[in-house]
């Protein structure tokens, strides 16, 4: 490979030009998103000395194993490697990262004989009726309570930037009042009793040494995850705006959240939602989700994310929440196939459709109808009050 | 291999490896040298069944030193990863010695001597002569807390025992972690580690593990075998079939007495049940299926 044209100096040992190339490269990498510390760029000068460094290829596999820590890295890795060593622009190679993760995108449902395997659908599946969560919404004063006026507005009819600041604000403080309403649940969640020797002795110590007061362990219970995959195709672009801030603001508020952006590829962006300042969040946000093309392939994202993200981001505690309005462009048998692995795999499947809200939508469309016998609870997202009413039920999981 | 010599003993670290029966890829014996160079854990992840433990089991044997295993679960704490004492012993030698007017200055320092002390394997890690291999196996099903604690006892290798002392490590280990993904690890920890990740091997990379682990197989059946799981592997099934099923089913097909595969489908498909592990994957691979696939393991 001739990506690196020096690697040493002329005496021999690693020139100090290769040094601060070598932390420039780390610094391409870190913002990347690679998690890259000073440590790990000591040790890359380390082997800039090391045998290692004599063969360019070695030394690439070298800082792969040291700068990469998650498989996702692995591939990325290569791309920023060329770009940067060959003096392209780096932002230049993230973006090239981010479509080599469509392309990248296992296709195992199309594979084997199993499209016509039409099960049953489970008895316990329960499609909650929009109209419930509706009412259950009028009902109570969510976090937009103070803007009657606007709550009620579908997201669509937004005209100024006034009303639109204020529906975002609205976004943040709903998504932190519904963790608040979950974090006080935790805490008065089982307790377990085994006998914990440790304490018991330490406790014994105020009875002489006799263990009268018997101290046990409580389990603690995993608090609730909340993982959200957010529709980012054509037809959703009305409400993007508003469902990504409302991501951001769940991601910053929930100490566990994970969020997806999908359309005709599926992207894990928490990492850019961690980001503090909301205009920045939605900067990288843009740029991981760059490569947009095609018709929305939902059946197919969710098919990636069951096998890439599915085992990592989801536990026994943890609740989808897909927010789509349901046009797919893949095929519907896909997307039933998708949707009955993730079924399997976590407790509660919400589907939040913007579309329900209007009058006279029929959740029609195949890929939606495909969908639905998975769903514990499908209900519209057009506004505030529709976003408010599903407060009770995730307090509820 | 032709080319100019090597920087890194890379061929020698996979003889080492072969020897103890680990058929390891390139980019592995690399991770592993750095391991050494850099005095950095490694982490390993890819599925289950990869093969993951079998590289700190073959990395023990192949440095001849004691493999150190500290599997993890969910609520390990520190108590029964590090050390602990052992209460009841204690508790029964102050009863005994109550009436006996001994100085409990004297009774202190016994009952918190070495002999009642419990070593996890975290502590046992530290404290042996030669460096042993740490495997820590499943990280990500142990608590996020815990993981804390490990980085930190992964920078320093010392422990304090607040009746006991600090304990450096004599020897540091070489540190095997191993994680299949069902939690997101911290970023301090993959920072502090190298990684790589095992993927399935490829087919020639398995007929070279079966024949090693069985080395009286017919090296045409163990070709046969590594293609038909490496096939299997990419039809839709619910648990791929890891390494470790392959050799078992390989084991069952010699001991069956099959040469060639082909010439027994029947017994071929019945033997699946050593490779697929599911009611629903069973039903997936019917013998249709079967069939399709051995014509094209030639």
């Amino acid at each position: 490979m001739s990506a690196l044209p020096v690697m040493r100096g002329d005496s021999g040992g690693p020139g100090p030009k290769m040094r601060v190339r070598l932390a420039g490269f780390a610094e391409t990498l870190r913002g990347a998103g690679f998690a890259i510390g000073q440590a790990e760029v000591q040790d890359a000068a380390l082997l800039l000395a090391s045998p290692l460094a004599e063969r360019p290829e070695l030394f690439r596999d070298g800082l792969k194993a040291l700068f990469c820590s998650r498989h996702s890295d692995l591939a990325r890795f290569d791309e920023l490697f060329q770009a940067f060593w060959r003096g392209r622009g780096a932002k230049r190679a993230t973006r090239l990262s981010a479509q080599g993760l469509a392309a990248r995108s296992p296709r195992r449902f199309e594979a084997g004989p199993g499209g016509d395997r039409r099960t049953s659908l489970p008895e316990t599946t329960v499609v909650d009726a929009p109209e419930g969560a509706a009412a259950g919404g009028r009902g109570r004063k969510g976090g937009a309570s103070t803007h009657e006026g606007l709550s009620a507005k579908d997201l669509r009819r937004l005209d100024s930037e006034k009303d639109r600041a204020e529906i975002l604000a609205a976004a943040e403080r709903l998504a932190r009042r519904m963790r608040a309403r979950l974090t006080r649940r935790e805490r008065i969640r089982l307790r377990g009793r085994r006998l914990d020797l440790r304490s018991t002795i330490r406790h014994s110590i105020a009875h002489g040494g006799e263990p009268i007061e018997l101290k046990f362990r409580r389990r603690r219970s995993k608090p609730l995850r909340l993982v959200v995959l957010l529709d980012a195709s054509g037809s959703m672009e009305p409400y993007t705006a508003f469902f990504t801030r409302f991501l951001h603001a769940v991601s910053l508020s929930f100490r566990e959240s994970e969020a997806f952006l999908f359309h005709t590829r599926i992207a894990h962006v928490s990492s850019a939602l961690r980001e503090r300042d909301p205009a920045r969040a939605l900067d990288r946000l843009a740029l991981m989700a760059q490569g947009v093309g095609g018709g929305t392939k939902i059946g197919e994202s969710l098919a990636a994310f069951n096998r890439w993200h599915a085992r990592r981001v989801i536990h026994s505690r943890t609740c989808v929440m897909i927010l789509s309005d349901g046009y797919d462009t893949g095929a519907p048998e896909l997307l039933e196939a998708a949707m009955k692995a993730l079924r399997r795999r976590c407790r509660r499947i919400v589907w939040l459709n913007p579309l329900l809200g209007r009058d006279g939508y029929e959740p029609s469309a195949r890929g939606m109808q495909a969908a639905l016998p998975f769903l514990d609870l499908f209900a519209p997202a057009h506004n505030l009050d529709s976003l408010a009413a599903l407060e009770p039920y995730l307090a509820r999981i | 291999m032709s080319r100019m010599s090597n920087p890194i003993p890379r061929e020698a670290i996979a003889a080492r490896l072969a020897e103890t029966g680990y058929v390891a890829d390139r980019d592995l014996t690399t991770a592993l040298w750095m391991m050494d160079h850099l005095k950095r854990p490694l982490l390993l992840e890819g599925e289950a069944g990869v093969g993951k433990t079998e590289v700190a089991k073959a990395l023990a044997a192949s440095y001849g030193c004691e493999l150190v295993r500290m599997q993890c679960y969910e609520g390990l704490d520190a108590s029964s990863a590090l050390y602990e004492w052992n209460y009841q012993r204690q508790l029964l030698a102050i009863k005994a010695r109550e009436g006996s007017g001994a100085n409990p200055g004297d009774i202190e320092a016994q009952i918190f001597s070495e002999s009642y002390l419990l070593e996890r394997p975290l502590l046992a890690a530290i404290r042996r002569e030669a460096s042993p291999v740490l495997l820590v196996d499943e990280v990500d099903r142990a608590d996020e807390e815990f993981e804390a604690f490990l980085l930190e006892l992964l920078s320093d290798f010392q422990v304090t025992i607040p009746e006991f002392g600090t304990i450096k490590a004599k020897a540091i280990p070489r540190v095997v972690l191993t994680s299949n993904g069902t939690r997101e690890l911290s970023d301090a920890l993959r920072r502090r580690c190298l990684y790589h990740y095992l993927d399935f091997p490829d087919v020639d990379r398995e007929a070279a593990i079966i024949l090693a682990r069985q080395p009286d197989i017919d090296a045409r059946l163990a070709l046969q075998v590594a293609r038909m799981v490496g096939m299997l592997r990419k039809e839709d099934l619910r648990k791929v079939p890891g390494v470790a099923e392959t050799l078992d089913w390989a084991a069952t097909l010699a001991g069956l007495g099959v040469e060639d595969m082909r010439q027994e489908p029947e017994l071929v498909h019945d033997t699946l049940i050593a490779l697929l592990k599911t009611h629903e994957d069973r039903e997936r691979v019917a013998s249709q299926v079967t069939q399709r696939l051995l014509g094209r393991v030639a």
